[in-house]
């Protein structure tokens, strides 16, 4: 494999970011409040010097910028998979550790917030997950999503039964897949058109039922019941993680369930194997006998399921009720984490996090009055993707067959 | 003679266009109170049922021929003439935009950056409009070339990361509609572009002397745009189809590997092609911003960046086909106020004809089996 420099250049620049911070920092303290309501074990507020903990985090850096340098010059071997994130955490921190300067940083409520923005992204991902690993690009996660919010909306509400409502949302986010399998497979259209169309068209119809159907009696067809949270014994008494992690709605226990599921499933089974066969070379999957089509159809239908239900946590998860867009373009945000994650549904899941992470950044930071613009928060996974795909930090290659229509001869 | 016609390319997308026409109507008809009330009683009286379903239907769709070809109801003859002029200025930047597409997709990139590079044209047009103080012989022209250089900067930024490394035109173009609809989002915030003592996101106004001229009177939407439209079809066709910059493109378009072989510089090729979509992108840009809005807010690029994909599908990426289909869109964009202030069918309607059309547009044998029309008997 031909060696490149690229990864060992990037982190040489954002170390001496870091160490631009830790030079220009504010003097003075941050501090960390960990404690939430129930903790068992209270933790006391840390105070941290904001000098100490940028500089020791730049000198961290520099020396793993040094030692990828040595593993590339000296040892002549490619860069290590566990750099960048570790880089990516580290300079985080640092940055955070600036801009809290002076005031309180609630840990806590800044991971609770993360993690709930993450929810659908996760979801989503693993949508993506499952169909470009088995040869269909799936740009229609968004459309996948919002229908799963408006049908989970409007069967809870018809019906009063929430669980209803999330098992119509993954039918409906199977149905919208169904769409673009039958149109990328069997009419063989260009999967990235269909999946951007798909997109306005459930948009175009939500919008248009949110505004007739709905619009006309908000009581009976736009007021789903909203899951409770529910604490897991135990589990949720561990300090910090505890309450951010299993103090949630159902939702998204059933989300941890389903990236350590679709995780085991794409790596570990004989169908996982089918799956990857066929999005990585059909046409050898179709010589030993695995069916090319269904194989296809099955994966991108289970992938639409689990965005409809990601969808659902918008209506009966957050709000308990349906808006127009209310998706806002989370799906793209899915389609970027899933990138960004390699492919992989754990990494996908940990891309996503740090996306829902930057998003709810705005807010923590309006808390305190800081001037940093939301915007450049919020373009943080998009830009994080363009480097990605770039192909800056390590090299990102999907499944070799994704995007390609396969035409049985 | 007619099944021969039916086979025909222009015959499908005309089918494709009924069809998508039909499903709308279905939707206005179930969503329509009067149909579902008179649905109860269908067993008793059927016709109760019937003429409702005609009458929204039919109500409707007249609606949207009153707002964009022309208004029979109206006083006056200005008001008669009116709609088809709104369904060219919202043509103007639909076609400007599919235009730079249909490029892009001829030559073998698919460019979803419609919307940020119609942000990024309108930025930098909207900047010189509203900051450089210069008679309009100087003014208007200078505002123009920044949005189109503005516009062909961001795509061509796209083929430069193709180029270099590989980085895949679709996903990079998604990512750069976020990145430029925030940074505009930022730029209305702050002095850069925010008018002074204004609490919402909204620029100050474009100067008069650098807008297109309104040559209709101020009663009219519709400028100058309009004829910058029609000279970039003209362009366009040039330059797809009888210049060498074009037949590279096209050559890419067709089979990279050979192009190469051919002696094309692909790597160039790629950014050139994305410069040139993003220019007329950014035209497209340059038409909202000193055409018809006046000043620059976040929604300046409307819906248009997805339009322009479906007008370059539905055209076929033919330039004059991208001018019919634009037309046709626009139309729809017109109409479709009329039809909910009149109607009150949501606007959203038109999204969902719109996709069905493409959807129908690019599955041929979707349309074929709907009207069961034998295919072409293709060589293999």
């Amino acid at each position: 494999m031909k060696l490149s420099n690229k990864t060992p250049i990037i982190l040489a620049v954002v170390a001496f970011l870091a160490v631009l911070i830790a030079a220009f920092a504010p003097s003075g303290t941050t501090e960390i409040k960990f404690q939430a309501e129930g903790d068992l074990l209270p933790l006391p507020n840390i105070d941290v010097s904001v000098m100490a903990v940028t500089w020791f985090a730049a000198i961290l850096m520099l020396l793993l910028a040094a030692y990828s340098w040595f593993r590339r010059l000296v040892q002549k071997r490619s860069s290590i998979a566990w750099l960048s994130p570790v880089f990516g955490v580290l300079f985080v921190l640092s940055v955070l550790t600036t801009l809290y300067a002076g005031k309180t940083m609630t840990l806590t409520a800044l991971l609770q917030g993360s993690l709930s923005l993450a929810v659908p992204l996760i979801f989503g991902s693993l949508a993506g997950v499952l169909s470009e690993r088995v040869g269909v690009v799936n740009i229609a996660i968004e459309g996948q999503l919002l229908a799963g919010a408006f049908c989970s909306a409007l069967v809870a509400s018809l019906t009063h039964s929430i669980w209803l409502g999330l098992i119509t949302a993954g039918i409906a986010g199977a149905l919208v897949a169904l769409v673009l399998a039958v149109f990328a497979i069997r009419y063989v259209v260009d999967q990235i058109i269909v999946g951007v169309v798909l997109n306005v068209l459930v948009m175009g119809i939500t919008n248009f039922l949110f505004s007739t159907l709905m619009g006309g009696n908000l009581a009976l067809f736009n007021s789903p019941p909203r899951f409770d949270t529910m604490p897991v014994p135990l589990l949720s008494q561990i300090p910090v993680l505890g309450p951010v992690l299993f103090v949630q709605t159902p939702i998204v226990y059933l989300m941890y369930l389903a990236v350590g599921v679709v995780w085991f499933v794409l790596f570990k089974t004989r169908w996982g194997l089918r799956v990857r066969a066929v999005g990585e070379y059909p046409k050898a999957a179709d010589t030993v006998g695995i069916k090319v089509y269904r194989t296809r159809y099955m994966s991108l239908m289970i992938g639409g399921s689990l965005a409809g239900i990601g969808g659902a946590f918008f209506t009966l998860g957050q709000v308990g009720a349906f808006g127009k867009e209310m998706t806002n373009g989370a799906g793209y945000i899915a389609l970027a984490a899933l990138i960004f994650g390699r492919w992989n549904p754990l990494y996908a899941a940990l891309a996503a996090l740090l996306f829902g992470f930057s998003e709810n950044l705005q807010f923590g930071l309006a808390i305190i009055g800081s001037h940093v613009p939301s915007e450049f928060l919020l373009m943080l996974p998009y830009a994080l993707t363009v480097i990605a795909v770039a192909g800056l930090v390590g090299k990102v290659t999907g499944p070799a067959a994704s995007g390609k229509a396969y035409i049985k001869s | 003679m007619i099944s021969k016609f039916l086979r025909g390319n222009i015959a499908l997308s005309v089918l494709a266009v009924l069809v998508s026409f039909v499903v709308g109507g279905i939707l206005i008809a179930l969503s329509d109170p009067t149909v579902q009330s008179s649905a109860s009683y269908f067993t008793a009286r059927p016709t109760d049922l019937l003429s409702a379903i005609w009458n929204a239907v039919f109500g409707a769709y007249d609606a949207l021929f009153r707002g964009s070809v022309f208004n029979y109801q109206a006083a006056t003859t200005t008001g008669m003439f009116k709609p088809i002029t709104e369904t060219l200025a919202f043509a103007t930047p639909i076609t400007m935009a599919g235009l730079g597409l249909a490029v892009a997709f001829r030559s073998g990139l698919f460019n979803i950056g419609g919307t940020g590079q119609i942000i990024f044209g309108a930025i930098f047009a909207g900047w010189v409009g509203i900051n450089l103080d210069l008679p309009w012989i100087l003014h208007f022209p200078l505002a123009v070339l920044a949005g189109v250089f503005g516009g062909a900067l961001f795509g061509s930024i796209v083929g430069l990361l193709k180029a270099t490394t590989g980085a895949n035109e679709v996903i990079v173009t998604i990512m750069f509609n976020y990145i430029a609809a925030l940074l505009l989002s930022y730029f209305l915030k702050t002095p850069f572009l925010q008018a002074p003592h204004n609490i919402n996101p909204i620029s100050k106004p474009i100067l008069a002397s650098a807008k297109y001229p309104a040559f209709l009177g101020p009663n009219f939407r519709l400028h100058a745009g309009v004829f910058a439209m029609l000279a970039a079809v003209a362009l366009v066709w040039w330059l797809l189809n009888r210049s060498t910059l074009g037949f590279q493109f096209r050559a890419l378009g067709h089979n990279p590997s050979a192009a190469r072989v051919a002696g094309i510089n692909i790597g160039l090729n790629y950014v050139l092609v994305m410069a040139v979509s993003g220019a007329l992108a950014g035209l497209a840009g340059t038409s909202q911003i000193l055409g018809t809005e006046g000043s620059l807010t976040t929604g300046v690029a409307a819906s248009f960046g997805f339009d322009a994909i479906t007008v370059a599908l539905l055209g076929r990426n033919n330039p004059f086909g991208v001018l019919a289909a634009g037309i046709l869109f626009g139309g729809l964009r017109a109409g479709a106020v009329t039809m909910q202030a009149s109607q009150g069918v949501p606007i959203d309607i038109v999204f969902i004809v719109q996709s069905m059309i493409v959807l129908f547009i690019a599955a041929p044998p979707l349309v074929r089996s709907i009207f069961r029309i034998r295919a072409k008997v293709e060589a293999a």
